[in-house]
């Protein structure tokens, strides 16, 4: 029973990996931003999956709440806000489609050969990842940078915050 | 191939794939999403070697890079919102004024 469960595991991971590439292969093959951009939503979803299969389920519960929820919603938001009759939403690619894809595929390529011949430690953990330890080592041995996050965020409000009122002045 | 290796392809190949769209897609808001593709890739490989190595220090770091990914696109937003008032295009191609 337990080895059926582990079979059934490693099918689920093989099944949501396809998913999440699937859903990235769309991005670059969709045109219009939209569809892109649910193509994204998808692909977040199915990696949240991944997430919640090898134990670690908050950060499964964060990336649909912070990616799938706040960042996309803002997304899709200016996607609506803009004009549908642009040249960009009608012509999908730049001139450097060849090139690019050449040299994406040597990147991948490269670190995927490094990858085959360096990684020997198979991944055998898969108990649950407890947010009881995480909360722990977070503000005991990471406070400092948890301190740093909210400087972080305040520095971007503030820039949001400036940009706007700088092109606000720009045109009256 | 084991579970780590599948994961790590898969981080590899979304960030591959990421970058190719930020290369080659001509439209401001699909190249910023494929910018999010690349976070999300990098946010994988945490999570899988965090798992391999059963540390926390994985995952307060895709915390931190949720985080950035808020703020960044915090940022952006109104900047392509500034550039569309200028120039009344998304097209990537319409602010090439820096090309030497």
């Amino acid at each position: 029973m337990e080895a059926l469960l582990q079979e059934f595991d490693t099918l689920l991971l093989y099944v949501f990996a396809g998913l999440s590439l699937a859903g990235a292969i769309a991005m670059l093959v969709l045109q219009h931003p939209m569809r892109v951009a649910m193509a994204l939503v998808a692909t977040m979803i199915w990696l949240g999956a991944i997430y919640g299969l090898v134990g670690v389920h908050f950060i499964a519960a964060f990336q649909i709440l912070i990616y799938v929820s706040a960042v996309m919603v803002f997304i899709i938001y200016v996607i609506m806000l803009l004009d549908v009759r642009d040249m960009a939403y009608t012509r999908r690619y730049a001139g450097l489609l060849i090139p690019g894809a050449i040299a994406a595929v040597v990147f991948f390529g490269v670190l995927a050969a490094t990858l085959w011949r360096t990684v020997e430690v198979p991944l055998t953990t898969t108990a649950a990842f407890g947010i009881g330890q995480f909360a722990v080592d977070f503000l005991q041995q990471y406070w400092l940078q948890f301190e740093v996050t909210s400087v972080l965020l305040v520095a971007a409000v503030v820039a949001a915050i400036a940009v706007v009122k700088a092109g606000g002045k720009d045109h009256g | 191939m084991d579970k780590l290796q599948l994961l790590l392809l898969l981080a590899l190949a979304l960030f591959a794939i990421g970058l190719l769209g930020v290369v080659i897609r001509r439209n401001l808001l699909v190249m910023l999403m494929c910018m999010e593709l690349m976070l999300n890739a990098a946010n994988l490989s945490l999570v899988t070697l965090a798992r391999q190595t059963d540390t926390s220090a994985g995952a307060v770091l895709v915390f931190l890079v949720f985080v950035v990914a808020a703020a960044e696109i915090a940022i952006a937003i109104p900047i392509v919102l500034l550039l569309v008032r200028r120039r009344h295009t998304l097209d990537a191609d319409a602010y090439a004024d820096l090309k030497g």
